[in-house]
């Protein structure tokens, strides 16, 4: 930690905390990009000298890393001090920025974006990685999917050495990417979305799907026996003893559930007793704005970030079945310019509902929800949204800037 | 005809871009017509029925295509249905599996030979926003679509081009697509029929066997508008 680190190192932490704080005073955002790059620039090497001798843990996957980092902080600081990307800022240089910010905290935390799992193996040196799940996202730029799970199967038999994985036996992909490693913990975290692993990763043959079993019929490969599942219709969380321990989430949906076992597992590895990290679990309201309640006007609305296919399926199986929905997507650049994906997501379950459509690309799910038979009003912004909808709860779920933008009309709440 | 019985091959394999979204669109302009639909999705491990009245195939990478294409060619109904003039779809990856060869997995392998063309890889991958005139005797007015590809496709003189490219890259930067007969194939997804219904219903009224002019006209306000907005985004961009 900051002790160890060469004068060189501890100039690159001051520039960069004087940079991230820049940034902020000028309100350009939080900072944790700039001051990781300027860090990054005096001491290449600032990434790996502050992460040594931390206990780390790295969250990866397609959906539900900011969710899980922030639980499994929640859990980890039952023990000890945790340094936390909690900014979403989930590359080198917002983990840079990270450590550098909490140069007293044992342990860390951190988000890592799924492309950046190899470069931060190499640099955190992390004691436990967590793989959440894997599925389409950005199409028009990201890798597609499966060559995605080959690079991280090919990164974690090269890096992985003494590091514990933390795996969902329920992802095919996944579950292929992880079986290379000596020491993996299964969590039967469920999925959501199937069509990126309807084949096997392993050998190209059909998956066969009984119940949440899987396997292939060619090569064997199949679902582990998870350690960790959710049981007891979501109210318990049971661990590889078989003991229970109680979940009284505030955040909603099977998918935070599997997200707080994920957590759990995570947190039992670095010493935490998971019956005294759960009830901390508890005590998370909302991520970065992502499951905030707000109100405007005696209209109550909860926010919901859902960025690719996967993502607004898990919020449809979220929301209240009677409230109206408002719906905004945008496709600027880190959303992902084609808009292709809408038609992945099956917005039937909408119908008969009030829903309210907008977002740069409200045209598109205009012509989404009409092919799919759900009566829909389109209004120019989210002030609109919540005129066109009468008082009382309300449900809102927009892709990436378009919850940005929606979060920015309620200063930006976290 | 009582029912429309559309067959949706291979989405096991090739289903990358939204490509259920046009089985979705001519669900939706038929059955605003007052005609049964009734979708088959057809995994690679089942026999193709010979008795469909219109046949869809979409994109993926390349190791589902170079399997497609292999299965494809085993069970021969698709090359069937092309000679007995059903109407064909084909997106990307089963666009270049229709033709004598493509390129996948760092070699060529052989097509369906369904339409006259073969295709190579690119320079570079085509992604962006692709529009067109299409062929007038289509009549079906510019073309919009989202591309996504490394392949490039070059045309034989038994088929005609779908399009002219107007913005994007499409075969090779001056052409998109390709059709003969009532085969239409394209780099176009997006998915391409929810911004080109009249390319939706040309397919319907081959399916049907009417021509295009006897369909009853749908409100089309929403997808006209985002036409609009698609093109009118293209000529922003290019100023």
């Amino acid at each position: 930690m900051s002790a160890s680190l060469t004068p060189r190192a501890k100039f690159a932490t001051t520039l960069l905390r004087t940079a991230a704080a820049l940034s902020r005073a000028t309100g350009r955002g939080d900072g944790s990009v700039i001051g990781g790059r300027v860090g990054l620039i005096v001491e290449p090497r600032l990434l790996e000298l502050l992460a040594e001798g931390r206990h780390v843990v790295l969250i990866s996957g397609t959906n539900g890393k900011t969710t899980t980092t922030r639980f499994t902080t929640a859990a980890l600081e039952a023990i000890g001090r945790v340094a936390t990307n909690s900014f979403g800022a989930n590359m080198p240089t917002g983990h840079t920025t990270a450590l550098a910010k909490a140069p007293k905290a044992e342990y860390a935390a951190l988000e890592c974006d799924e492309h950046y799992l190899g470069q931060l193996l190499d640099a955190a040196r992390p004691k436990v990685v967590a793989l959440l799940n894997l599925s389409r996202d950005q199409l028009d730029r990201a890798m597609e999917v499966t060559a995605l799970a080959a690079k991280w199967r090919q990164t974690l038999q090269a890096s992985a050495g003494q590091t514990t994985i933390v795996a969902n036996a329920d992802d095919p992909l996944i579950v292929w990417a992880a079986s290379v490693c000596q020491r993996v913990v299964w969590v039967a975290a469920g999925q959501s979305w199937t069509a990126d692993s309807a084949i096997c990763p392993n050998c190209g043959a059909h998956l066969d799907r009984f119940g949440e079993f899987w396997r292939c019929t060619n090569c064997g490969l199949n679902r582990p026996s998870p350690q960790w599942s959710v049981a007891h219709q979501g109210e318990a969380v049971v661990g590889p003893d078989g003991r229970r321990y109680d979940l009284r989430l505030q955040l909603p949906g099977r998918v935070n559930r599997a997200n707080a076992a994920t957590a759990l597992a995570v947190a039992s590895l670095f010493g935490v007793d998971p019956a005294q990290a759960a009830p901390r679990l508890s005590e998370v309201a909302s991520v970065a704005g992502r499951y905030a309640k707000v109100e405007r006007d005696g209209r109550q609305l909860r926010l919901l970030l859902a960025k690719n296919p996967a993502g607004w399926l898990e919020s449809f199986d979220m929301i209240d079945p009677v409230p109206p929905v408002v719906l905004s997507l945008n496709a600027r650049e880190v959303d992902g310019f084609d808009t292709s994906w809408i038609y992945d997501v099956d917005f039937t379950s909408l119908a008969g509902r009030k829903v309210v459509v907008t977002g740069d690309r409200r045209t598109d799910l205009a012509v989404r929800l009409e092919v799919d038979g759900v009566d829909f009003i389109v209004v120019d912004d989210i002030r609109a949204a919540i005129a066109a909808v009468p008082p009382g709860p309300v449900e809102v779920v927009a892709n990436y800037t378009a919850f940005q933008d929606i979060r920015a009309e309620f200063n930006r709440v976290n | 005809m009582s029912t429309l019985r559309i067959v949706w091959l291979y989405p096991d394999l090739l289903s990358t871009y939204g490509d259920r979204g046009n089985l979705l669109v001519l669900a939706h302009r038929a059955r605003a017509r007052g005609i049964d639909v009734e979708p088959m999705q057809i995994r690679s491990d089942q026999h193709i029925p010979h008795t469909a009245d219109m046949y869809l195939i979409g994109g993926g990478e390349d190791g589902p295509q170079a399997v497609a294409a292999d299965r494809l060619l085993q069970d021969g109904a698709l090359s069937r249905a092309a000679e007995a003039g059903k109407p064909i779809l084909a997106i990307c990856a089963g666009y270049q599996l229709l033709g004598s060869s493509f390129y996948a997995n760092g070699r060529a392998y052989e097509g369906l030979n369904i339409l006259d063309l073969r295709s190579d890889r690119g320079p570079s991958r085509a992604v962006g926003e692709i529009a067109g005139e299409s062929h007038p005797q289509l009549g079906i007015g510019p073309i919009t679509g989202f591309e996504n590809h490394g392949g490039r496709t070059h045309l034989g003189e038994a088929v005609q081009p779908l399009a002219r490219v107007t913005a994007g890259v499409g075969n090779d930067g001056a052409t998109e697509g390709a059709w003969a007969g009532h085969v239409i194939g394209t780099y176009m997804h997006g998915p391409g029929l929810a911004r080109n219904p009249r390319l939706a219903d040309l397919l319907l009224a081959w399916a049907v066997g009417v021509d295009p002019s006897q369909l009853p006209p749908l409100d089309d306000t929403w997808p006209e508008r985002l036409r609009f907005e698609r093109f009118q985004a293209l000529q922003t961009a290019g100023q």
